[in-house]
């Protein structure tokens, strides 16, 4: 099983690799090599789930208290550079395995979404050169070795470079691939998020340095006396505000829509899908499991500053003219629940924040892609030119409703938990502080109702606008059926059965709590 | 005196190097192959033999009694010496075009008697050691950037016009070669009168002896006129790591000499002094760190942020790629100004910080030669210029643009350049094991401006042709022979296997 985990990491390597070697012959063939490539990571990571516990081959651990918060399932640990305390160690968890799969799922879904449809770039309009697709899905395998290897990540060192290894490659994929603004966006997104990682790095450091160790499995152990020597808040502000710049935390969010809005269709989808959670799962085990002391002390401000995030958010969509920079700020709002569940330092904020990630992965990764869709065939994203999409596309209307739906937060769909949590673990915390940060949180969702269903009337109803009447009925292709299905299928499954997502992580959030009980 | 001769092996190859080049050129006059040959044989057999001598227990000579040993062949010095060794043979590679048009014999000359004082300096233990090697590296650089004034016109080639031909050119390259020395004999007049007050105040000069007459006396340690060498010193040899306020030659006559010959200044030479200061303090002014530690920690911070600052705004690739310069000195030097505080003063953190400082310079003097022979390669030696001429280069040349943009990368300090990005992590590692978490944090935030100069070289090289630009960056007939592909590939090699094994560097460097 070992291997498995290894593999998940090797065979988008290998496939890009091989991409490479063939595409000047044939853009195509390497664009299929590359998603084969993130079909045998996906089917390679969905086995990880099942591991030797104290009862045998099981994958539930019922009854049997893990003694830390970080028990792998599977790991492998061999030494890399010790004398900056860097090992190659990765492995998987309850808490981190939701994160790899929607990884190695979504990267998969965008591989196959490129392999029938490239983004237009200005070359090849121009017809100076060939289709350069092959490229844009040798970017994503990279991107996702890098997303994987941050959820694997057991050595916070490796965590920081697994960290950094993701940032290129997406400027990359926004700057080669994205619309009309994709420099200014990509520089933007480059510049902003490296200031988040430097940040990030000199909090890891001064954790590493002080504690001797960056072995996660040692330092977020509760009976832990290497975190004696380190300066505790100073560390968790710098790794928090580090990670907040990737989350996005309000008000470190201003990159965000700009690289949405101008990113390609797969670069949105894994930016949101997958690419933000590295910043709230690096919350959650770097700087609360890791820093405790510290992160009891800054919770209050983390919270105040999701709350401003759910409403900012929330306000912007209501303001917003453009497709994909609405669902963007909308991206603000949940991730500042997300982050909120994360604050309350209690096992329902915990679990609140771990199905919103996943949540949000999902939905958001099926908006960006309808987004895209309907920006295809339109030509705009301009919400006053889209209007009446129900009459000429009424199953990418009725898709849209769905996924818009699943992301305001109706119960029965994926969306409901997180925010509903987040909501329940900040008032049951108790205090005046929390009880109010709870309520406006609520209010914050509401608005989330008001501003998808604006975004509904306006562009499925109404009467067709003429670029809507003018489009031609170009109905859903089977390539994106393919890649959009899944999604859809997820997104009620997770929402009528959250404990297949909450099941496995339940032992160590728990024990993650008990560490860092307020 | 006995003198012990195999101690100073590479020092007598290195010196031989510099004959045999001279002689190569006598015996077959403009045979520029035969001399290069030469010289790469020399350079080799110089870091062949500082290896095994390094490999063997400590051996010091030129011993003093009581006060010590002027010249020290230790682990370190052994690592030093082969890196001057492999910098110049790289160099050699990379010039295999520029001797073709440039006088080879005093070519090689020059560049191996400029070597000789660099396998010195590492050895060095006492002032007038380290300032005579300093010199003897410094001195034949003020030719070799003067040289391209003397281009000849390659047969048939017709290219002469841009590459160094024309008035305009050889101005240039005078104006390099003058700026250099000028600013050079004021710095070295400078660290003289340092290292000069540091004998009237302790009465010693060798490194152990200064080290002990601080120590054991503290009044002397205290005097003002102690604490005015010491800064004279060091300021003297930021000079040859181009920091501020000595950097203003960097941009000017890296640009105004030939290609190999500004990868040579802003490696070999920029380790020459990064050395001096490394051995200086660590060997002699450990006393006094409470007085060089404040002084590198501002002269580490102007450094960086003034070099990344003015990278900024350049159109020139060579003076882009100097101001870098620049800025990495001001990262290199970092670790030290973190002597500052007293915490960063036990011998422990004081190790720390140096191995930190050679950590760091040896990725860098990798990443910055792939970044140079990447010019040379796309361009031709004689002339680096405008970023806009660079424009679509990897349509013409993928392979040599992946290694440029990995130098560049990897300078930035990000994934894919591995090299770079642990080179990062020593320093700021180091600087937090000393407890100066805000230069740390300087560091940081200096790194997120250089991306931005370094992103724009990328995107223009891997972005479209601009329809603007002069397609003509074709490269010059003499830029793509085998020797400058084969050292571009060696560096790239190694910046590759440092980035994924970096235990051999910063194990080689404890």
């Amino acid at each position: 099983m070992t291997a498995l985990l290894l593999l998940t990491l090797v065979l988008p390597a290998a496939g890009a690799l091989l991409a490479l070697a063939v595409y000047k012959r044939s853009d195509r063939t390497a664009r299929i090599i590359a998603a084969v490539a993130a079909g045998a990571a996906f089917v390679t990571s969905v086995p990880l789930y099942w591991h030797r516990s104290a009862a045998g081959w099981v994958a539930f651990q019922d009854g049997s208290r893990p003694l830390a918060p970080i028990t792998p399932w599977h790991e492998i640990n061999v030494s890399w550079a010790p004398l900056i305390e860097l090992r190659f160690h990765i492995g998987v968890d309850g808490i981190s395995y939701p994160l790899v799969v929607l990884t190695t799922l979504l990267t998969l879904l965008c591989c196959i979404y490129t392999v029938w449809r490239v983004p237009a770039t200005e070359t090849s309009e121009s017809g100076q050169a060939p289709q350069r697709g092959a490229l844009l899905s040798v970017l994503l395998l990279v991107i996702e070795i890098g997303i994987l290897g941050v959820f694997l990540a057991l050595n916070l060192v490796l965590f920081f470079v697994f960290f950094e290894t993701v940032l290129l490659p997406m400027y990359a994929v926004i700057v080669g691939w994205g619309g009309p603004a994709r420099r200014v966006a990509g520089r933007k997104f480059v510049l902003y998020t490296l200031l988040g990682s430097v940040l990030l790095l000199v909090g890891v450091f001064l954790v590493v340095a002080n504690a001797g160790t960056a072995e996660l499995t040692t330092l977020s152990s509760a009976n832990s006396h290497a975190l004696a020597q380190v300066p505790q808040v100073a560390a968790f502000v710098l790794i928090a505000v580090g990670l907040a710049v990737k989350s996005p935390l309000w008000p470190l969010h201003t990159w965000l829509p700009d690289a949405h809005t101008e990113a390609p269709t797969v670069g949105s989808v894994i930016l949101a899908g997958v690419l933000l959670k590295m910043g709230t799962y690096g919350l959650l085990r770097i700087a609360v499991g890791v820093l405790p002391d510290g992160a009891r002390k800054v919770a209050p401000i983390l919270g105040v500053l999701a709350v401003a995030a759910i409403l900012y958010g929330g306000l912007a969509c209501l303001a917003q003219t453009e497709l994909k920079r609405l669902i963007a700020y909308s991206s603000v709002g949940h991730m500042g629940f997300v982050v909120l569940g994360i604050a309350t330092l209690t096992q329902t904020g915990f679990q609140a924040s771990l199905i919103g990630n996943i949540a949000h992965g999902i939905i958001t990764g099926l908006l960006f892609f309808l987004a895209g869709a309907i920006k295809d065939r339109a030509h705009t994203g301009d919400l006053a030119e889209l209007g009446g999409l129900r009459e000429s596309l009424p199953r990418l209307s009725g898709l849209l409703g769905y996924a818009a739906v699943a992301s305001l937060g109706l119960p029965g769909l994926a969306g409901f938990w997180g925010e509903a949590f987040a909501v329940i673990a900040s008032i049951r915390r108790g205090g005046t502080l929390w009880a109010v940060l709870g309520v406006l949180a609520a209010f914050g969702g509401a608005l989330a109702a008001a501003y998808f269903l604006r975004l509904l009337r306006r562009v499925t109803h109404g009467p067709a606008t003429p670029v809507v009447a003018g489009m031609a009925r170009a109905q859903i292709a089977g390539y994106e059926l393919v890649s959009w299905a899944p999604l859809v299928l997820l997104a009620i499954v997770v929402g009528l059965i959250p404990a297949l997502v909450l099941g496995m992580a339940h032992d160590p959030i728990q024990a993650l709590s008990e560490v860092v009980r307020p | 005196m006995s003198i012990d001769n195999v101690a100073l092996l590479p020092a007598y190859i290195a010196a031989g190097t510099a004959l045999l080049a001279f002689v190569a050129d006598l015996v077959a006059p403009g045979r520029h192959r035969v001399v290069l040959a030469a010289t790469a044989a020399g350079a080799i057999a110089t870091g062949v033999a500082a290896i095994l001598v390094g490999q063997g227990d400590t051996r010091a000579t030129f011993c003093a009694g009581q006060v010590g040993c002027s010249y020290v062949a230790d682990h370190t010095a052994a690592l030093v010496a082969a890196l001057f060794a492999g910098l110049t043979l790289l160099v050699l590679g990379l010039s295999a075009g520029a001797v073709r048009r440039l006088p080879p014999g005093e070519y090689c000359f020059l560049l191996a008697a400029s070597m000789t004082g660099g396998v010195v300096l590492g050895y060095a233990r006492d002032l007038i050691s380290l300032i005579v090697a300093l010199e003897t590296l410094t001195l034949p650089l003020y030719l070799l950037v003067g040289l391209r004034a003397r281009v000849t016109p390659e047969t048939g080639a017709g290219r002469e016009a841009r590459d160094g031909g024309d008035p305009t050119s050889r101005l240039a390259s005078a104006q390099g070669s003058f700026t250099f020395f000028v600013v050079s004999v004021v710095s070295s007049a400078i660290a003289l009168l340092g290292a000069a007050l540091l004998y009237a105040t302790t009465g010693a000069v060798h490194f152990g002896a200064v080290n002990a007459a601080l120590a054991g006396n503290p009044q002397v340690r205290d005097m003002p006129l102690t604490g005015v060498a010491v800064v004279l010193l060091l300021a003297g040899l930021s000079f040859k790591v181009a920091a501020v306020p000595f950097h203003a030659w960097a941009p000017v006559t890296y640009d105004g000499g030939p290609v190999p010959i500004a990868a040579y200044l802003s490696t070999a030479s920029k380790l020459g002094g990064v050395i001096a200061i490394v051995s200086l303090t660590s060997h002699a002014l450990g006393p006094s760190l409470n007085l060089a530690g404040p002084a590198l920690a501002v002269l580490a911070v102007l450094t960086m942020t003034v070099g990344n600052l003015a990278a900024l705004r350049q159109t020139r690739m060579v003076r882009l790629l100097a101001w870098s310069s620049i800025a990495q000195a001001g990262y290199i030097l970092a670790p030290l100004g973190g002597l500052a505080l007293a915490r960063g003063r036990t011998s422990e953190a004081v190790g720390t910080a140096v191995a930190a400082v050679l950590g760091y310079t040896f990725f860098y003097v990798i990443l910055e030669v792939a970044a140079f022979g990447s010019i040379v390669a796309l361009r031709g030696d004689l002339d680096g210029g405008t970023i806009d001429e660079y424009r679509g280069a990897v349509r013409r040349s993928p392979l040599v643009v992946s290694v440029f943009v990995l130098a560049l990368v990897g300078l930035a300090g990000l994934p894919p350049g591995l090299a770079g990005l642990f080179a990062k992590v020593v320093v700021v590692r180091s600087l937090l094991s000393g407890g100066s978490t805000w230069l740390a944090i300087v560091v940081a935030l200096n790194a997120v401006i250089g991306l931005a100069y370094y992103l724009r070289v990328a995107a223009a090289l891997v972005g479209p042709a601009n329809a603007t630009s002069p397609a003509a960056a074709a490269p010059a007939p003499a830029a793509r022979r085998w020797p400058v592909l084969a050292a571009l590939g060696a560096a790239a090699v190694a910046a590759v296997v440092v980035g994924f094994a970096p235990q051999l560097v910063l194990s080689a460097v404890r």
